[in-house]
């Protein structure tokens, strides 16, 4: 099999797992009466045609790579996090019982207490599943997703309740969220009449730091090699259950840090719906990326779009928003199955010779003529 | 007494849903396939269920068949979704786990999707109604308890001998455990793998389809968004629960759902208990649950979650 059938067969494979992603999209699209064609465009072009639109965009893609990036570091490790969800929640509650305790210290102490705060809370949500996989094998499928909506409730209650703005009380509107937050924990907005925060920097230093710490130090060979092949790895003197549980940790700690950063540069106040199935998204993004931070931060930027642009295509084309969600879905579905078929030797033997007979009786035609 | 009672008579309708997506599910796990997607194919079912009783009536009289069309559909939705699970699942082999979050993210995206078309906001439907069995329904307390519901709750039921059955006594229910437990063995004696796999996902996904259905037609007589509430991850933990077997997943399903009639019988006696917390409880349980019964995934379907390749020794 020569190199250049292999990339030209893996690139056929992936130029066709778009079209069918695309197709599967306008099924959905068709049967809501949309303009398939409208709809793409505005979803990928709208958000990219002005200033506030970019950085629309890129205040979409901050949590969705921190997100993504503790997913992989579980991913890696052999665990699927689907509970970010509910991680992300839990350190918003953190650090806006932070910043509602200690509103008057300086912002270089609060921030980063604050985001070590939510960060803390997100690892505390993230060791449940972990612990539970590591030591008494319960699916983390299962665990987190039930984590998630715990933590919904929780999330609930708290702003209902304890953590509920006194003004809401006294108004009496009944909108469930905390107070503005202390001036001092917002993160600054550094481009004039856009929302775009400093939260995008720690994003992506934290790519650069996983990064390091996942291919450049022991720990994250070890860890990388618990996720590979578990039972080599335990061969090998590797405490596989001790990595499940940090590796959980660490991604529940990101999504925590999501949050904390979500409310800290965009909303300044716990609300609710601040998750908005960004914990999922991330799922999506951490596979799109292919499991590594570079790949990760240009994909966040494209789902970044996505989720913006079917906001968008709401208000231009009529439809729903929830459509980012169906996009999600297919796209997972598409790449898991062309990974599969990328990596099939005997799937791509069998096209090899289909094409290399196909070619024969071409020339073979060819000669009789 | 009348309080225990009440509890009862709300819960044995309130653990239908699960009881017919967890039957589903038990046949997907039995032939080796995790099927995290039951809460997309549910949420399909839930919205075309609902869709065509809505469509027909816009607020006029809607003729009682018109709903039986509609849980048509939503089985007929299901078993589509499940093949299509399948096409990933099977006949690429793809990872189930990650396959089956891709789908329920589907599945759910894509019934907001056409409900926010179609239908656009709370709307209700006449439903399918309490069709007590007569005589029966006259007994005191078992006739509240067992004979007063909607016409699935009893056919929920009786698909509880019917499943075991199918699995146990059936040639057909024979392969499905034979290629969830041993694949190549199955194979070796000439059992189609892959055609029984996505028989099984058909069945499984149909029944979740109609899980949903119950849901929007029988219990919400709506549809919102939220409607199925985790109960497809539910209904995939209790089948971890019910250890594979018809009637220990009922046993859970019922278990389940009288802490949920618990809940709103505690609210509806007014004690002051943040309710969030209540609302908790069902999700706790199945961590609980799942923490307390390792054991017995050793004796769950041994090929469970493994892609089968017949090309590759194993």
């Amino acid at each position: 099999m020569t190199n250049r059938f292999k990339t030209g067969y893996k690139i056929g494979v992936i130029i066709l797992a778009i079209i069918t992603a695309m197709a599967l999209g306008a099924v959905i699209l068709l049967a809501i009466g949309a303009d398939v064609f409208k709809t793409y465009i505005v979803i990928l072009t709208r958000p990219l045609m002005n200033k506030i639109g970019v950085t629309e965009v890129l205040l979409r893609m901050v949590p969705l790579s921190i997100i993504a990036i503790g997913i992989t570091v579980a991913y890696r490790s052999g665990i699927i996090n689907i509970g970010a969800e509910g991680q992300m929640a839990i350190g918003v509650l953190s650090t806006t019982a932070i910043a509602l305790l200690f509103p008057n210290l300086p912002g270089y102490v609060l921030i980063p207490f604050a985001i070590l705060a939510g960060a803390i809370g997100g690892a505390a949500w993230g060791f449940i599943p972990g612990f539970l996989k590591a030591k008494l094998q319960v699916s983390e499928l299962l665990s987190t997703v039930m984590l998630n909506y715990i933590a919904a409730q929780l999330y609930t209650f708290l702003l209902r309740g304890p953590m509920l703005d006194p003004a809401e009380m006294t108004m009496g509107s009944g909108t469930p969220q905390s107070m503005r937050l202390s001036k001092n924990l917002d993160l600054t907005r550094f481009i004039k009449g856009t929302r775009i925060h400093t939260g995008l920097f720690i994003a992506l230093a934290l790519a650069v730091i996983i990064y390091f710490l996942l291919w450049k130090t022991s720990f994250g060979f070890k860890l990388r090699a618990a996720g590979a092949s578990s039972k080599a790895a335990r061969y090998g003197g590797i405490n596989v259950p001790k990595y499940l549980i940090i590796a959980m940790m660490i991604s529940g700690a990101f999504a925590g840090m999501a949050g904390s950063i979500e409310i800290a540069g965009v909303h300044r106040r716990a609300i609710e719906g601040v998750t908005s199935g960004y914990g999922f998204s991330g799922i999506v993004v951490a596979l799109f990326g292919g499991l590594h931070p570079a790949g990760i931060v240009p994909a966040a930027f494209f789902f970044g779009l996505l989720i913006y642009g079917a906001d968008m295509t709401q208000r231009i084309v009529g439809v729903p928003a929830n459509m980012v969600q169906v996009l999600q879905g297919i796209i997972i579905l598409v790449i898991v199955s062309t990974k599969m078929i990328i990596n099939n030797p005997y799937l791509m033997q069998k096209v090899e010779s289909r094409i290399n007979s196909f070619r024969k009786k071409g020339s073979a035609q060819e000669e009789t003529v | 007494m009348t309080f225990v009672i009440n509890i009862l008579s709300l819960g044995i309708p309130f653990s239908v849903a699960l009881l017919i997506a967890s039957l589903g599910e038990m046949f997907n796990q039995r032939a080796g396939i995790f099927n995290l997607g039951c809460e997309g194919m549910m949420a399909m079912g839930a919205f075309l269920g609902m869709l065509v009783p809505y469509l027909v009536g816009q607020g006029s009289y809607v003729p009682g068949y018109y709903n039986y069309l509609g849980l048509l559909l939503a089985l007929a939705v299901g078993a589509l979704l499940g093949l299509v699970f399948g096409v990933v699942v099977v006949t690429f082999r793809a990872p189930q786990g990650i396959a089956g979050i891709g789908m329920q993210m589907f599945g759910v995206g894509t019934a907001g999707t056409l409900f926010r078309h179609f239908i656009g906001g709370t709307q209700s439907v006449p439903g399918i109604n309490v069709a007590p069995i007569p005589l029966l329904s006259d007994i005191p307390v078992l006739g509240v308890l067992f004979f007063n519901h909607n016409p699935l709750v009893y056919v929920a039921f009786l698909m509880v001998p019917s499943a075991w059955y199918l699995l146990f006594k059936t040639p057909w229910g024979l392969k499905v455990r034979a290629v969830g437990t041993h694949p190549r063995a199955a194979d070796s004696i000439g059992i189609d793998v892959n055609k029984v796999r996505f028989q099984a996902l058909m069945v499984g996904g149909a029944l979740a389809g109609l899980a949903g259905a119950y849901l929007s037609l029988c219990q919400a007589k709506m549809f919102s968004d939220g409607i199925i509430a985790g109960r497809g991850f539910i209904a995939v933990a209790l089948v971890y629960f019910g250890h594979w077997h018809p009637v220990k997943i009922m046993g859970g399903a019922l278990l389940f759902t009288l802490a949920q009639a618990l809940q709103l019988a505690i609210q509806g006696l007014g004690i002051d208990f943040p309710y969030e917390f209540l609302v908790m409880l069902p999700y706790v349980m199945v961590i609980i649950v799942l923490a307390f019964s390792r054991k017995s995934q050793i004796t769950g379907p041994a090929a469970l979650g493994k892609p089968f390749n017949r090309e590759i020794r194993a």
